[in-house]
């Protein structure tokens, strides 16, 4: 594709901290590189605002290589932007054109509060995992990987559920703000498999609790998670969740 | 973990709405074939009814439903299903619009991803509601004798005496206004079906694709075609296409 350079109006959130009201402030960017990554973008907007004693727009990121879901920019009304499974930091710049006009909000949703500008506190999700998102394993020699035969088809589904990268996407574009997709991609990764299987039930419902406990919301299914989900992670993982929840929430005592 | 915490929980409640939803699918089931006699009277050439007999066949039917100890225990089940679908869809609907925060999205994300009835099941459902209270005051509390109704007639067959529900049915479809109203309560019936008989299914726990391909083509089927049947009772009785 031609490279080509745009001027671009951008509305972005500012918010001094999780207790203030935020607001909407205009910013002009010019000579943006259809080449850039969109995080770029805003690293020379800030570059410009720090040259001008300016306070720079605070967003996450870290490893701008779309694994590790820090990046977390809701684009002209859609979670990471306008492609199909990609993140923001992976967001490229020939998405826009000269003149165009560029909102970008933070997640919104109770359980992740804003910390500041773009930034919100996604450490609901790291409690969901603690309650139950990992397998015990005993301590001493460790145990060959090929030792218990695994089904192909389990081992794939369980490699797609454990691509989930955390970003919080998913709470971002549900009505509900429901933390289902992550929860559910989580709970089928380790269920799936026979590591997983001695803490199943304790897990599912340990988790769900969690999710609760956090303020998320309750799933309606609308598939607005799975539609913008950088890594793909599929519906069916809610619908496995919720037979593993169920089966377990009848026998627990 | 009580009984209360299993439905009680995000994903407990929403297992309520699916075994509830799909309760009263199958209750839908029931009440249009039973309604579809009406159509027994349908003024067609070559058609197999005699379509001189004032509904009796209808009639006939809507009195065994009535008349039936065992059905109407099932309406017991009935009634406690409807509330608990109201109840926990309503609760449901006000907890998770609590759940965005006080700031809301300037651009909303809209249809990208998930379709407007699958996010509007609260509305439609309301509708519904609003619906069920005014057929409940058309037809069951006249059927049932809990509210008296001038045109609610008894009928004679076999020497059996019942309620001509048919001819109530003709009464209460001769206004324009009612048949509006009951057709756009298909419509919202059609769109709640559309989005609940699928998400039901995957509520319950069916996350197998071929289970879930063959679940979403019945849910579509039976969105259009059992309010569409609904529908036609009202229009073909305020149009006279079944006689009187
Ligand atoms: S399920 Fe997808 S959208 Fe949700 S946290 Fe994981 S990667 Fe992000
Ligand atoms: S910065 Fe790591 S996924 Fe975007």
């Amino acid at each position: 594709m031609q490279h080509y350079t745009m001027n671009l109006t951008l509305k972005v959130w500012r918010q001094k901290n999780s207790k203030s009201k935020g607001h909407f402030e205009s910013y002009q960017v010019k000579n943006i590189s259809s080449e850039m990554s969109f995080l770029e973008m805003i690293d020379v907007l800030n570059e410009e605002l720090i040259a001008e004693g300016k306070d720079p727009i605070a967003f996450d990121h870290d490893c701008r290589e779309g694994i590790c879901g820090m990046c977390s920019m809701y684009i002209n009304g859609r979670p990471h932007g306008p492609w199909e499974q990609n993140t923001t930091c992976q967001l490229h710049m020939r998405a826009y054109k000269d003149g165009d006009t560029i909102v970008i909000e933070p997640w919104r949703a109770n359980a992740f509060p804003v910390i500041k500008d773009l930034m919100v506190d996604r450490s609901a999700f790291d409690r969901i995992i603690q309650a139950g998102g990992y397998i015990s394993v005993n301590t001493g020699n460790a145990v060959d990987a090929n030792a218990i035969p695994i089904e192909k088809q389990k081992a794939d589904d369980a490699f797609m559920a454990a691509a989930c990268i955390g970003c919080g996407a998913c709470v971002a574009a549900c009505k509900n703000s429901s933390a289902m997709l992550f929860t559910s991609a989580k709970v089928s990764q380790l269920s799936l498999l026979p590591q997983g299987d001695p803490e199943r039930k304790t897990r599912v419902l340990n988790m769900v609790a969690q999710m609760d406990k956090e303020g998320f919301g309750a799933c309606t299914n609308t598939g607005a998670c799975e539609a913008v989900c950088p890594k793909g992670i599929s519906l069916s993982n809610i619908a496995r969740m919720n037979a593993e929840y169920f089966s377990a929430s009848l026998v627990a005592q | 973990m009580t009984w209360k915490q299993v439905f009680t929980s995000s994903i407990g409640k929403k297992i309520v709405m699916a075994l509830t939803g799909i309760f009263l699918i199958l209750f839908l089931i029931v009440h249009v074939g039973i309604n579809a006699m009406v159509f027994a009277d349908l003024n067609l050439p070559l058609w197999p009814f005699d379509s001189n007999e004032n509904g009796a066949i209808f009639n006939k039917a809507a009195h065994y439903m009535g008349s039936t100890v065992l059905i109407r225990i099932l309406e017991i089940g009935l009634f406690a299903g409807f509330f608990l679908h109201i109840i926990q869809g309503l609760v449901l609907e006000f907890d998770n619009r609590k759940k965005r925060g006080s700031e809301n999205y300037a651009v909303s994300i809209g249809n990208k991803g998930s379709k407007w009835y699958s996010r509007s099941m609260g509305l439609l459902g309301t509708l519904l509601l609003i619906f069920l209270i005014i057929h409940w005051y058309h037809f069951w509390l006249p059927g049932r004798e809990i509210m008296h109704h001038e045109a609610l007639t008894p009928v004679t067959y076999d020497g059996i005496e019942m309620h001509n529900m048919y001819a109530l049915m003709e009464y209460t479809f001769k206004s324009p206004l009612v048949v509006l109203i009951y057709v756009l309560a298909c419509v919202s019936l059609a769109y709640h079906l559309l989005h609940g008989f699928q998400s039901a299914f995957r509520t319950i726990g069916v996350s197998n694709n071929k289970w879930m391909g063959l679940v979403n083509s019945i849910g579509i089927g039976y969105s259009v075609i059992v309010p569409l049947l609904f529908a036609l009772m009202p229009i073909a009785m305020h149009f006279g296409w079944v006689s009187s």
